[in-house]
């Protein structure tokens, strides 16, 4: 895989809101003291009159998207992930959630992924909390042209919106015709005995462990799921209906995230054996991003030992 | 302010209390205290200054109101109804379920209600956000933030109004209704706000400081802030907390608590008899 493109989906966001700068008048961007990380930096640059630097006061720069939102303007608003659905979740549920206003919160630096600053900022419960409030659509992208799709339906999308970007780069796993639509998973490989069901970087992850596992003789299918609401509830059960044992892989807390929706999916529709990969309801731990990848076990590697356990357990 | 157009905003501020009273009587519940202290404030900014249109309260250019102190609904929803928003028989149904007339305001939901608001903290900054949309996009119509003096305890309070003032919002006016009184007694008590006109000239606002129960005061002060440039204003308007009705006035316990139906008849009948006062004046 040496010739894989790697990027990380933070600057895909950078980007994506740059280009569609020139097609909406009506876009704002908001940051908070972060644009250089947020890669927001790439707009503020194109069109610094639209871009807003509310300074380190993530819970005002959502009801500032808000009021931008209630008078009819079109508002991402861009922090780490940490601070957008940890800090300011009361303003994000009460002043976004509950009018349903149209605000898209693109949330970078989600995950154990942020690497070497530790605990405090690699948020593994955004999806989580998130998930509970209202009308949210959370949308978790795989790789830079998931994410650029991703920024573009969310745009159009009426709306709350949460993005969730990383700040590692991850490989290209999607092609250049790849089309995107909010709430529709993607069956990136067919298989029958095991379905691996992943999101965000975990996708690339789950693709290798399903390579490995056909040497082994185990046919996998793999599902990505980038919007995990409105989750593809059919999707999920057609695979577990036809694999009849499941794998969820995520970089974020077991509890809660695509792992608790597909659990909740299958409990209530089908039950069905299934295992959940990702951080196992610990804080992180500083280090390198690929590091930190192998020690909370999110890799290919344990994505396809947990199908294999998995198997047995049909 | 000539005595006629202040005699008219007196009797519709009894008209709006009275609203209170039977909102609140009839949820059983509610926040009927700094619902009073403000109806005035209100009654001045939807009666005589703010450019809005009852029949249309959506308008691209209107004026924008933002009660971020959320819990004084009773006090916005009575005002909206007497301006002709909703029928003023919807104050009867007041924090019932799936009713337009939420425990807190509800912009989906109520006819009029510019902001959804209820946590306390967030509707500055939802108003510093309206404000920054229309100098973003050349507009010129203001926006007002209603706060609690209790209200400015949260430090979301403090991040909107360090940014209205580095944005040089001048068409916001923030108004705190300090009635001096929170739930758990004496702001001076709980976790003292004070000095409050001293913090907002801190943050770069312009600060007047008024009797928020006195019309003369109100329209002076809002009438001062649409002259100032470069920088937002806030008008503290020292209040009484229950102002209208006797045994409710300067008492915390009316902060959160709906009257009986032997202090309802009471209550109404101070109010009616101020408002056949006014009309024999």
């Amino acid at each position: 895989m040496a010739d894989v493109i790697k990027k990380a989906t933070r600057d895909s966001y950078g980007e994506a809101l740059a280009e569609l700068s020139d097609t909406m008048p009506n876009l704002f961007v908001l940051d908070a003291d972060l644009a250089k990380a947020t890669k927001t930096i790439t707009f503020k640059k194109k069109c610094p009159e639209r871009f807003v630097d509310c300074g380190i006061a993530e819970s005002n720069m959502m009801g500032i998207a808000a009021g931008l939102a209630a008078t009819g303007k079109v508002v991402f608003a861009s922090t780490f992930a940490m601070f957008a659905a940890g800090r300011a979740f009361d303003q994000v549920r009460n002043s976004i959630g509950y009018p349903h206003l149209n605000v898209k919160i693109g949330a970078t630096h989600a995950g154990i992924s942020v690497g070497e600053d530790g605990a405090t900022h690699q948020c593994n419960e955004d999806i989580a909390l998130m998930r509970t409030i209202p009308g949210m659509v959370i949308i978790n992208p795989a790789d830079d042209i998931e994410a650029k799709a991703a920024v573009k339906a969310a745009a159009q999308y009426k709306g709350p919106v949460y993005l969730r970007f990383g700040r590692l780069a991850v490989p290209v796993v999607n092609s250049e015709n790849y089309q995107f639509e909010i709430g529709k998973g993607v069956t990136l490989k067919d298989g029958k005995d095991v379905t691996i069901i992943a999101t965000g970087l975990m996708v690339s992850e789950a693709l290798k462990a399903a390579e490995a596992l056909t040497t082994e003789g185990i046919s996998a299918r793999v599902i990505n799921i980038h919007t995990i609401k409105p989750i593809d509830k059919e999707l999920v059960i057609k695979a577990a209906k036809e694999t009849g044992a499941i794998v969820t892989a995520e970089e974020h807390n077991i509890i809660g995230g695509l792992g608790g929706a597909v659990a909740e999916i299958l409990s209530e529709n089908c039950p069905t054996p299934m295992i959940r990969v990702g951080v196992n309801d610990e804080f992180g731990t500083s280090g390198a991003a690929t590091e930190l990848l192998k020690l909370y076990g999110l890799s290919a590697e344990n994505i396809a030992n947990k199908a294999k356990e998995v198997i047995k357990k049909k | 302010m000539d005595s006629k157009k202040k005699l008219e905003l007196q009797k519709t501020a009894c008209k709006v209390r009275m609203g209170v009273i039977e909102g609140t009587f009839n949820a059983k519940s509610g926040h009927p205290g700094g619902s009073l202290s403000i109806t005035d404030v209100l009654t001045y900014l939807y009666f005589s200054e703010m450019n809005i249109d009852p029949k249309n309260p959506a308008k691209p250019d209107r004026d924008r109101l933002v009660l971020s102190k959320g819990h004084c609904a009773p006090g916005l929803y009575s005002v909206l109804a007497n301006r002709g928003y909703f029928p003023v028989e919807e104050l009867k149904r007041l924090r019932k379920p799936h009713e337009i007339l939420q425990g807190h305001p509800d912009m989906k939901s109520a006819p009029g209600v510019d902001m959804t608001t209820g946590s306390l903290g967030q509707g500055i900054s939802a108003a510093c956000g309206m404000a920054l949309s229309a100098k973003l996009s050349g507009e010129s119509y203001r926006v007002y933030a209603i706060l609690g003096d209790g209200e400015l305890e949260e430090g979301q309070v403090w991040e909107a109004s360090m940014f209205a003032a580095h944005r040089k919002l001048d068409n916001l006016c923030v108004i705190v209704d300090n009635n001096n009184l929170q739930i758990d007694g004496a702001i001076t008590e709980v976790c003292s706000p004070y000095p409050i006109p001293e913090k907002f000239a801190a943050f770069g606002f312009h600060v007047i400081e008024i009797n928020g129960n006195c019309f003369d005061d109100i329209e002076k002060a809002v009438s001062e802030a649409k002259t100032i440039t470069g920088k937002p204003t806030a008008i503290i308007c020292k209040s009484v907390k229950g102002k209208g009705v006797s045994f409710m006035e300067n008492n915390v316990d009316w902060h959160g608590t709906a009257p009986n139906a032997e202090q309802y008849e009471q209550a109404m009948g101070e109010l009616k008899a101020a408002l056949a006062a006014l009309e024999n004046a």
